[in-house]
């Protein structure tokens, strides 16, 4: 399991979010949950300008195994989305908590990130999940 | 759990290990994608101890098998000789299906799947009641599959000269014993190559010599992917005993011919040969974005049917499934993709052939 970057929050349905220096926040999915899904073959974007409520599934990600719903980690309008995922989903598979970033968002209540997980409350919930 | 002999070599090559059938089974060591692509242009080794061997002895042994199983193993005239067919229930229910090889006319030996272990030699036990039969379940032996254009000569060059020519001779679909190896010219995953029969007690021996000649292990993630690829069916998702033959593209293992031969579900074949079959197993590819999977509902001009197999195929890029449909399908069929309704092409499978697009699935 490759380290779990410590300025990340994450949701326990395995989402990350990081709070960018322009205060737009990135997502992604964790190291873990793409070991789990195996090779992705798929990801369905989001559409740049859309709106989501904390909470709801906002992308998809399809591994040859399972397809699995993105949730909105917060709030938010959807600012950027990483194009290159549709011609090399395996980026994610390759460094989920880097290049594998999926979009991100224009936060309509910045606190909401407090309520996520911080990086030692995920690594025990994977603990508890083994 | 159940364990196979290499249990231990796959946790050391870093193997995912799933729950399979209650069976301890490697997933993938890494990538899925990357060991079907791997067996597609060389040789991937695949552990497949789970299945189980099982030896028919006695006099009388032919007979017996000819009314076991749908398929005629009086077509078997070579020893070492193999056949794929169906073991069928009263109604024509498919119990399982496995390979046949002939080994004498007093000893037959079956490859069965794990799912069906138990309900097969229960099955089988009954159907020789009486007949003196000794039939062993071979728990001392493993089964690894090499597959791949590489699979040949890379295990040819592992056998002393004698063994090789053995081995050099088999035509597909046929066996030798080699020394303590079983080595039959059959697989899974529609490439050349051997599943291998031996010793339980000698598996991870050949496991490293054949990996250190080349071959990379692949799982059974990897063997899902590249038999669907190949057009070959799985049992308990593509036929199971409400499913006949007829209907889930066997029919080429049914031996109807000669008539005389009584085998189990004859009768209930015959029924549905005249009347015709209500539904038809089909090969159907996803042209656009989006993974076909088991149980999703697809719906023609005749009705509703259900995905059985669905995958993504590394090989072709997109996706690939069979279908359980109505037999008056017709060509305008649409899978419920979560909620929106996509267009799939109806093709003929195998979907993979020689490693590439086999005719007529490039669109």
């Amino acid at each position: 399991m490759s380290e779990i970057p410590g300025d990340l929050r994450f949701l326990k349905s395995h989402e990350w979010a990081r709070v960018e220096d322009d205060g737009s926040v990135r997502v992604g999915i964790s190291a873990h949950a793409q070991s789990q899904l195996g090779d992705l073959v798929y990801v369905e974007l989001p559409e740049v300008g859309a709106e989501f409520d904390s909470g709801s599934a906002c992308a998809v990600v399809e591994s040859v195994k399972a397809a699995s719903d993105i949730y909105a980690p917060i709030g938010g309008r959807v600012l950027a989305v990483n194009d290159a995922l549709s011609d090399r989903p395996e980026i994610i598979n390759e460094d989920a908590f880097g290049e594998g970033w999926i979009f991100t968002l224009a936060p309509s209540n910045p606190d909401e990130i407090a309520a996520m997980l911080d990086a030692d409350a995920y690594a025990q919930l994977l603990k508890d999940e083994d | 759990m159940r364990q196979t002999a290499l249990n231990a070599a796959h946790r050391a090559a870093g193997a995912r290990m799933v729950d399979f059938g209650g069976w301890d089974m490697p997933l993938h060591y890494g990538s899925q994608v990357d060991e079907h692509h791997w067996v597609r242009q060389h040789a991937g080794l695949f552990d497949v101890s789970h299945m189980c061997v099982v030896d028919l002895q006695g006099e009388g042994c032919a007979d017996f098998m000819r009314r076991l199983v749908a398929n005629d193993v009086a077509k078997l005239k070579q020893s070492g000789k193999a056949l794929y067919t169906c073991m069928l229930n009263h109604s024509g229910g498919v119990i399982d299906d496995l390979i046949v090889y002939y080994i004498d006319p007093s000893h037959y030996r079956i490859v069965v799947n794990a799912g069906t272990r138990d309900k097969d030699l229960a099955w089988i036990a009954e159907q020789a009641e009486g007949s003196g039969l000794q039939i062993s379940e071979r728990d001392d032996l493993s089964m690894v599959a090499l597959q791949g254009p590489e699979a040949r000569a890379l295990l040819l060059g592992l056998l002393d000269d004698e063994d090789r020519a053995s081995v050099e001779a088999l035509t597909r679909f046929s066996a030798a014993q080699v020394g303590e190896l079983f080595v039959a010219r059959t697989g899974y995953t529609g490439e050349d190559g051997f599943e291998i029969v031996l010793p339980s007690a000698q598996v991870e021996h050949w496991w490293d010599r054949l990996l250190g000649a080349g071959a990379k292990p692949a799982g059974l993630g990897a063997r899902d992917t590249l038999r669907l690829e190949a057009g070959m069916n799985l049992y308990g998702q593509d036929m199971d005993e409400s499913v006949s033959p007829l209907e889930c593209a066997l029919a080429w293992t049914v031996a109807f011919d000669p008539p005389e031969r009584d085998f189990i579900g004859r009768g209930a074949l015959e029924q549905q040969r005249s009347q015709g079959v209500a539904r038809r197993l089909v090969a159907l590819v996803l042209d656009q974005r989006g993974v076909l999977r088991h149980g999703q509902t697809v719906r023609s001009a005749a009705g509703e049917g259900v995905i059985t197999s669905g995958s993504f195929s590394p090989t072709l890029g997109k996706s690939i499934a069979f279908a359980l449909l109505p037999a008056e399908h017709g060509e305008s069929l649409e899978v419920d993709m979560r909620g929106r309704w996509l267009p799939l092409r109806l093709v003929k499978a195998p979907f993979v052939k020689a490693g590439k697009a086999a005719p007529g699935i490039d669109p």
